[in-house]
């Protein structure tokens, strides 16, 4: 174990530093610990010295958990480095624990010989029994597997802020910024943008900023001083070699989708009117939407999840572009209304940011499971289209796709994300707007032959006739309308050639987006992955490692859960064995199995925790030989 | 040089549809389609820019008989679509079409934010006191002990006042009207078109089939004079045959009492005259009920505030631009890095 009375005076030789390709590292402590911050301070250094990199912010569902207990563990983890990064990372290499019950909860997912960097001045005999410790941890041998740098981070961070006129309690505060400062030495990180970030975001009280910002050089300081028994000097990760050229930021996929959904109704001619209601972890589009106003974006924060359903049909109605978003349980609220904007034919989004369920279930923790809900979750005949988000940055291109696909077949597009998804972080070659092709809408303004349920023959979508359009007037609602006329219609033939033609302008679309390819691996063979959404990069990292290992094996990923690619089902056929890992009890597997008669078997979690690629690996390898 | 020929006034019959209008013979919302369409004439509605929004029930049917644009919903969420519709066009003249149980039951939720917001519609409850659709079943407004198919020994629990809780949601134009009442109901439905604002209106209405003559205590020909009283701003607050009975604030309490001019020494001078802008007054009127007291029509309450879409162009006028409303801006504000 290191500690930090071992110091130096001259700094380390920085050439002594390990080169690793990447590294996995969790930061974790106790919700008021600010350990999302930090992570988020470390994704943009790492990002900026052009690492490739996936987070996973993990935290608890309580604001305010009681301090020191496991339930109120917050963590952040971050898998960067020189190569592709697909997954926020199996096993991670170093651990930050803030206190003992961070220590408790995380220590299991470290690796064997990984680094642990822990306040001891945290290690009191109250917080050991918080965390459920019978023995202190530091002095029962328990962690000798592993690297350990103890460290007094407490008392370490009151000294190098004491100069600042801080209470005891905000100078506590500081422990993160001072960690982080330790752990930019670790991974020779630059501290520039964070001292630029705290001093803006304290612009109004700089004594705070500028204690964080001494607090931060101090934690480096120690590590460029600091002597550790084995003559570790820190870790060097070399830039990413493969990545496209061009202008990088990083994104979250909560961003992306409220970036993708303004950019899609400019590229529509629409306003965007985005109604909603806070639900984790949902809310972040809102939040995100609500400072938008300059792009034409207008949010309702309504009275529960049924009132934004339907404001935002009444503001398609009304000749904008309507997007309601929740997740699951607020979805299920929004069913009613999802079938008249199915019924009226108008174009609506709805957002599914998915977390584990039934009922509250894991509001913070992700999960997949909302797929039947979304394909077959409403009364009668009721089709619409979704589609699914594989990554944070992906949501972009996703949120697009639904406004070109909603409003040129006037139809509701549901879009599945997830907790995951929403949260995470990965770098972005950002696009330019201008090279996208625009879809613009026209609005009906002939009154020649005009009733409101007048199709286009081609793509089958109505006449969008907007309020406010003069020898238009016009009655629509839920009751079934004439085939001829768009009026009432009780008529038993016309209700059988309304729903036929509702089924086929939905199945037609699968005639409008890409087909089905394969991600890696050949296009015919023994053994296909087949997943959806958030597990794309454990199963392409999965596949791919198999690949390397001799096996053959292929990974197919679907953007496009309904209608699906045409070529769908051929392309199946092509597989001796169809895997399909999801993080459900199999809802994709019963869509493939229905739909194509497929020989489908799933790999199923529902932990509330991504898969790892691990894992994947030995499922699929146990299924191949099976 | 284009002559550009001035639109021909409308008349109450060019707001009638051509679609067979299918509410029992006799029902009240007959007769309120007619004062409506009238009122729509009456203030030059323009049938383009006017919206009729309704949920379910026999009196949401109301949009399909209405020349102009029309959504027939889903029960309760009204409000809702009619919000969304507000926001992306505050421009269009929106009404709201609803019944006791659409408003008051599944949608009351909606309504009592609907109002709280202030957004800038008429909204119109068809109280028939039942749910006519379903075929009879009481309603949030049906009087304790009502007979009905769900409560054939009478129901137990206690009605709800539309009128009061619209005031108590923050309404800021609180009036009533009756069905038959055509003399009276288009100048209500007149003054809650120029309110700005969210203008409700609670129109008693017969169902002739599941409840007929539930309002009769006040509202058949021969008790209209004796029960009822229209209230008008400015005007002292009396009723009757003659204009002599009156309503008057109790010495000592604070209650308001009918009393009679000439008896027990009362003048003129001692009656309320009536103030719109008075919550309280509103508030005490609304809660009069029969026999002991009349029931008043007309607006109660007329408040003007600034509407929702008012507030929310507002803010949007206030919202900084980072970007001037560039999206690939936006994308490139806050840490990029350049690889080559
Ligand atoms: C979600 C839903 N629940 C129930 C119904 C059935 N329903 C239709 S109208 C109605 C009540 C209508 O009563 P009211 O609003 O008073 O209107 P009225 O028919 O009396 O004019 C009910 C219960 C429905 N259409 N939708
Ligand atoms: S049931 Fe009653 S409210 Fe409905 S149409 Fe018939 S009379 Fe009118
Ligand atoms: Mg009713």
């Amino acid at each position: 174990m290191v500690t930090n009375t071992a110091l130096k005076t001259e700094v380390n030789d920085e050439t002594l530093r390990q080169q690793l390709e990447s590294a996995v590292v969790r930061f974790a402590g106790d919700s008021g610990d600010g350990m999302q911050v930090t992570g988020g301070q470390f994704t943009l250094s790492a990002a900026l010295a052009g690492n490739n990199l996936a987070t996973f912010p993990d935290f608890p569902a309580e604001i305010r958990a009681p301090v020191g207990t496991t339930f109120g563990v917050s963590s952040f983890q971050i898998n960067f480095g020189s190569r592709v990064i697909k997954t926020s990372g199996d096993e991670f290499d170093l651990l930050v624990a803030m206190n003992p019950a961070a220590l408790f909860v995380e220590l299991k997912g470290l690796k064997a010989g990984g680094v642990i960097i822990l306040d001891t001045g945290s290690f009191s005999e109250r917080n050991l029994r918080k965390a459920g410790y019978q023995n202190n941890p530091l002095e029962d041998g328990s962690l000798s597997g592993y690297r350990v740098i103890g460290l007094d981070i407490s008392q370490l961070t009151l000294d190098a802020v004491k100069d600042f006129g801080l209470t005891n309690k905000e100078a506590l505060r500081c422990k993160n910024f001072w960690t982080l400062g330790y752990v930019f030495w670790m991974f020779a990180n630059k501290r520039k943008e964070t001292v630029e970030w705290l001093r803006k975001k304290f612009a109004k009280r700089p004594e705070i900023a500028e204690a964080n910002i001494a607090a931060l050089n101090a934690g480096h300081a120690l590590g460029e001083t600091s002597e550790t028994a084995d003559g570790f000097q820190g870790f060097t990760i070399p830039q990413t070699e493969q990545a496209e050229p061009g202008l990088y930021r990083t994104v979250m996929g909560s961003e992306a989708i409220a970036w993708g959904l303004a950019t899609g109704a400019r590229l529509a001619g629409l306003k965007l009117t985005f109604c909603s209601y806070p639900i984790t972890p949902a809310s972040s589009v809102l939040h995100t939407l609500s400072n938008m106003a300059e792009y034409n974006v207008t949010t309702f924060q309504a009275e529960d999840e049924i009132a934004a359903a339907c404001a935002a049909i009444g503001a398609s109605y009304a000749g904008t572009l309507g997007v309601t978003s929740s997740s699951g349980p607020g979805i299920a609220l929004k069913g009613e209304a999802i079938g008249l904007a199915i019924g009226i034919e108008i174009p609506l989004i709805i957002l599914n940011t998915q977390r584990a369920g039934p009922s509250t279930g894991l509001p913070t923790k992700t999960e997949q499971s909302d797929l039947y809900q979304a394909v077959y979750g409403r009364n009668a005949d009721s089709p619409l289209v979704v589609l699914a988000a594989r990554s944070p940055a992906n949501c972009f291109d996703v949120a697009i796709e639904a406004v070109r696909l909603a409003t040129k077949y006037m139809t509701p597009v549901m879009i599945l994300s997830d907790g995951y998804i929403g949260n995470a972080a990965e770098p972005w070659l950002i696009p330019d707007i201008d090279s996208i092709k625009p879809f613009p809408v026209s609005f009906r303004t002939d009154p020649e032959n005009f009733h409101p349920f007048v199709r286009d023959e081609a793509t089958l979508a109505r006449a969008w006739a907007i309020p406010g359009t003069p020898e238009l007037m016009h009655r629509i609602g839920g009751i079934e309308k004439s085939y001829d006329s768009g009026h009432i219609s009780y008529d038993p033939e016309n209700h059988q050639k309304m729903t036929d033609v509702r089924a086929a302008k939905i199945n037609g679309i699968a005639k409008d987006i890409p087909p089905q390819t394969v991600e890696v691996g050949p296009e015919r063979g023994p053994v296909a992955v087949v997943g959806w959404g958030s597990t794309y990069g454990p199963i392409n990292r999965a596949v791919t490692n198999l690949l390397d290992m001799g096996k053959t094996v292929s990974h197919i990923h679907l953007n496009n859960i309904w209608p699906l690619p045409t070529n769908l089902g051929a392309l199946l056929s092509q597989f001796d064995k169809i895997l399909v890992p999801e993080m459900n009890k199999g809802q994709l597997l019963t869509v493939l199995r229905s739909e194509f008669l497929a020989p489908a078997v799933g790999i199923n979690k529902v932990t509330g925790q991504p898969f790892k690629i691990r894992e994947l690996e030995q499922a699929i390898l146990a299924e191949m030989e099976a | 040089m284009n002559v550009v020929t001035p639109p021909a006034k409308l008349t109450a019959k060019d707001f009638a549809t051509d679609q067979e209008v299918r509410w029992c013979p006799g029902c009240g919302d007959y007769a309120i389609l007619k004062g409506v369409q009238k009122t729509l004439a009456d203030i030059g509605a323009v049938p383009e820019k006017t919206v009729f929004i309704s949920g379910i029930g026999c009196a949401a049917r109301f949009p399909y008989y209405m020349a102009t644009y029309g959504f027939h919903t889903i029960h309760g969420r009204a409000p809702s679509f009619a919000t969304g519709v507000k926001l992306a066009n505050p421009e269009l003249d929106v009404w709201v079409v609803s019944g006791d149980g659409d408003a008051l039951s599944i949608g009351g939720n909606h309504l009592i934010h609907l109002l709280r917001r202030n957004v800038n519609l008429q909204f119109l409850l068809f109280n028939n006191e039942i749910y006519g659709l379903t075929k009879g079943q009481y309603s949030p407004t049906s009087r304790a002990g009502t007979r009905s198919p769900s409560t054939p020994l009478g129901s137990v629990d206690n009605p709800l006042s539309a009128t009061l809780l619209a005031l108590a949601a923050g309404a800021r134009f609180v009036a009533r009207a009756v069905d038959s009442q055509q003399k009276h109901l288009p100048g209500v439905l007149t003054r809650a078109h120029q309110h700005i604002g969210t203008s409700f209106v609670e129109i008693f209405q017969n169902c002739i089939v599941y409840n007929d003559g539930v309002f009769a205590d006040f509202t058949a020909k021969d008790k209209i004079a004796g029960s009822q009283i229209a209230v008008e701003h400015g005007k002292p607050l009396v009723f009757g045959a003659d204009g002599k009975m009156g309503l008057h604030v109790k010495p000592g309490a604070f209650e308001i009492d009918v009393v009679e001019i000439g008896v027990n020494g009362i003048t003129e001078n001692d009656i309320l005259v009536h103030d719109e802008t008075n919550k309280v007054l509103a508030t005490l009127l609304a809660g009069m009920q029969g026999p002991a007291f009349p029931v008043a029509i007309g607006v109660l309450y007329c408040d003007p505030a600034a509407s929702y879409e008012q507030g929310v162009e507002a803010v949007k006028e206030r919202a900084p631009s980072h970007n001037n409303g560039d999206l690939n801006s936006l994308l490139r504000s806050g840490h990029t890095w350049q690889v080559d």
